[in-house]
């Protein structure tokens, strides 16, 4: 008698819902890490000097011109290789990370770019120091221009979690190929996992564009 | 740290991941051609008024870009079989990587489409061509030259995607350069010039494309 | 004869090899409103905006009541005063732009207010209700809570004039207020300028508008190719110019 799908995903609840777990903070980490990261980019490429944003510009140069799964298993090889003991799981988040921290970067960088300058000169007009300036001026614009491609970053970073299944990292679509190797329900368990991963970042997409709609300035 | 820098064995094995690096560009160039038809044709669909035709490219565009691409990867090499579909493990990669293609480029396609004036299609109209005439010889003519540098980025991004083959022992790049690494335990080295290979292919497609821009720019 | 409020004296300005300004030399006092013309190129904008330092100057000294602007030069040196002095400086001028360069995400009263409370350091209520007096002013009272993407361009460009004045800052400068502007919408700015000064504001107009030059400037500034070729009474400037340049700008001019 062929195993029911339903029996089967039953059976497997926990594991699925551990490997989605995992694959939910590993994005949140990810995310959250490299768009710090990604806002130092962005701000040393807009303001810095000459040196710093050259350094810059080689790191984020290298980073967005290698594959994502090249970014994860050098992490996880060479990490091992040079004595700083990362398990799975923290070398892929780093790789995610890095990775995420360029994509920010160039996004933080055009939206600061494309404040037309007269928003400073009204604002050094008024007396305001380049701090004030940047925070009560230039930051929120750039903030309202950027948040859609960000809200992409982090649904990209969604999907690159699944990388991680490639060292170890027992994420859902690890979990899934397990739960495979057991039932051989390959067709059923991969679109059962394909449609979880849909609905997360089409939520991703769908809040996103309730986040703008709640900020955009009326016009 | 006691690792000191060796390139020696890497450079042994050079004329292998030049081999994989072959495989990529040769995966990357045969699906993104064929996702660069679906898409053109996706993208059409997409600014059409007949509903019948929205309505499936838009479906086909929003779950093939919210899916993580090596799920479908795998789903196409290992559950497929159970459909009766058998593709080798080169086909089945250019079979997804084609369908992933389409998607992404539908939508720069779309945008380069909307960013034409209607007036050119009446305009055609007016002299007699059929739709198709329009679409062929004006509008999608127009619209490459729009969207060169867009398709740029998301040619970049879908070469870089073939590393994905790796997770199906595809011999690309990525695969190669993790069997050396794997057998010589030299990984600083290897991924060093792993990822300079990826770089320096990558900047060369920008370039490829950006003289591409200047031939096909329209004189002023 | 008014208290002398700005000062400038042998100003001078490069763009790289290029000198825009070539000295200039010119005493602005109390209540006068002087509005600068000349051609493109001719270095008036360049000038209005040495004055609040959104242009450095290599040469020469601006003083405005008294205190040197920008930089402190004792006989031969020359120091950049610190980016906070300059930050004070510039608020004690106002000045309005011809983009307005409102701040789009702010209201018409967050923009006249930012100044007064980050500057100024004003509590929010008290900053509040001058930018409302402001803003009725210059007739948007009822705007108060609108965004400039939902104002039409003579409404935002009356608003940034409230949002310089607000700041009570002693000299005003306008560069090209109305250039941007559609010709309907032209007359309810200079109505508003009209308005500050007969209270008294002291004022530098960069400006295109001739007739307005005519009616409402005390006295007419012309530039030519960074220099001050004429300096005096409009009437007088503009019905009988004294050199064969101003002549021609004025021929050149729309102006009757």
């Amino acid at each position: 008698m062929a195993p029911s799908l339903f029996d089967q995903l039953w059976l497997a609840r926990n594991v699925i819902l551990s490997g989605l777990g995992l694959t939910v903070s590993i994005s949140l980490l990810a995310i959250l890490a490299g768009s710090v990261l990604g806002v130092f980019v962005g701000l040393s490429l807009t303001y810095g000097n000459r040196w710093l944003r050259l350094v810059v510009r080689v790191y984020t140069d290298i980073i967005r011109g290698t594959p994502v799964l090249v970014l994860v298993l050098a992490s996880y090889y060479v990490s091992s290789a040079v004595g700083v003991n990362l398990d799975p799981f923290s070398a892929g988040v780093l790789a995610l990370a890095v990775f995420c921290s360029s994509h920010v970067g160039e996004i933080v960088r055009g939206g600061l770019q494309a404040i037309p300058k007269g928003q400073t000169e009204a604002a050094k007009a008024i007396g305001l120091t380049f701090g004030q300036t940047f925070a009560y001026v230039l930051w929120p614009q750039a903030l309202r221009q950027f948040l859609p491609a960000w809200v992409n970053t982090a649904a990209e970073m969604v999907k690159a979690s699944t990388l991680l299944s490639v060292i170890g990292v027992a994420e859902l679509l690890l979990r899934t190929q397990e739960i495979i190797s057991r039932n051989f329900m390959s067709l059923q368990f991969y679109f059962f996992a394909g449609a979880l991963y849909f609905v997360v970042n089409y939520g991703i997409e769908r809040f996103g564009k309730y986040v703008e709609r709640k900020t955009a300035v009326p016009s | 740290m006691g690792y000191t820098l060796n390139f020696a064995v890497v450079w042994r094995n050079f004329d292998r991941l030049l081999e994989g690096l072959a495989l990529s560009l040769g995966l990357a160039v045969v699906s993104i051609l064929i996702g660069a038809a679906i898409g053109l044709a996706v993208a059409f669909a997409l600014i059409s008024k007949y509903r019948a035709a929205v309505w499936p490219a838009t479906v086909y565009v929003t779950v093939i870009r919210n899916l993580p691409i090596l799920v479908l990867v795998l789903f196409a090499y290992f559950a497929l079989p159970q459909m009766g579909v058998r593709l080798d493990k080169i086909e089945s990669f250019v079979a997804v990587l084609a369908i992933y293609s389409g998607a992404y480029l539908a939508e720069v396609f779309r945008a380069g489409l909307l960013s034409i004036p209607k007036g050119l299609t009446e305009a055609g109209l007016a002299i007699g061509l059929t739709p198709m005439q329009i679409r062929s010889t004006i509008i999608a003519p127009l619209m490459l030259r729009n969207v060169l540098p867009s398709m740029s980025s998301t040619i970049i991004s879908l070469f870089k995607d073939t590393s994905l083959a790796a997770a199906i022992a595809v011999p690309e790049l990525t695969f190669e350069a993790r069997k050396i690494n794997v057998e010589s335990f030299r990984v600083i080295e290897t991924w060093i010039v792993a990822s300079a290979l990826y770089v320096a292919t990558c900047a060369l497609i920008a370039a490829v494309m950006r003289q591409v821009e200047r031939r096909l720019a329209l004189p002023r | 004869m008014a208290k002398t409020l700005l000062e400038i004296a042998g100003l001078r300005k490069t763009y790289g090899t290029l000198e825009v300004l070539k000295g200039i030399d010119c005493q602005v006092h109390e209540g006068e409103v002087i509005a600068i013309i000349g051609s493109s190129g001719s270095g008036k904008t360049t000038l209005l905006r040495c004055i609040n330092m959104l242009e450095d100057f290599q040469g020469g000294t601006i003083s405005l009541d008294g205190e040197e602007i920008g930089y402190h030069v004792e006989g031969p040196t020359r120091r950049r005063k610190s980016e906070k002095d300059i930050a004070r400086q510039r608020a004690l001028t106002g000045m309005a732009f011809q983009q307005f360069n409102l701040f789009p995400h702010m209201t018409a009263a967050q923009n006249v207010m930012l100044g007064l409370v980050k500057v100024k350091r004003l509590p929010k209520d008290e900053a509040h209700a001058i930018a409302v007096k402001w803003l009725d002013r210059v007739g948007l009272g009822d705007r108060a809570g609108h965004y400039p993407g939902q104002l039409s361009g003579g409404q935002q460009q009356r608003v940034a004039i409230a949002r310089a004045i607000a700041m009570n800052p002693r000299l005003m400068l306008f560069d090209e207020v109305t250039s941007a502007l559609d010709p309907e919408l032209v007359g309810e700015v200079l109505q508003v300028i009209k308005g500050l000064a007969a209270d008294g504001m002291t004022m530098l107009l960069v400006t295109h508008e001739m007739r307005f030059a005519f009616e409402v400037a005390s006295r007419v500034i012309f530039m030519n190719q960074g220099v001050i070729c004429e300096d005096g009474n409009p009437r007088e400037m503009f019905v009988a110019p004294k050199t064969e340049r101003l002549a021609e700008f004025l021929k050149t001019s729309s102006f009757n």
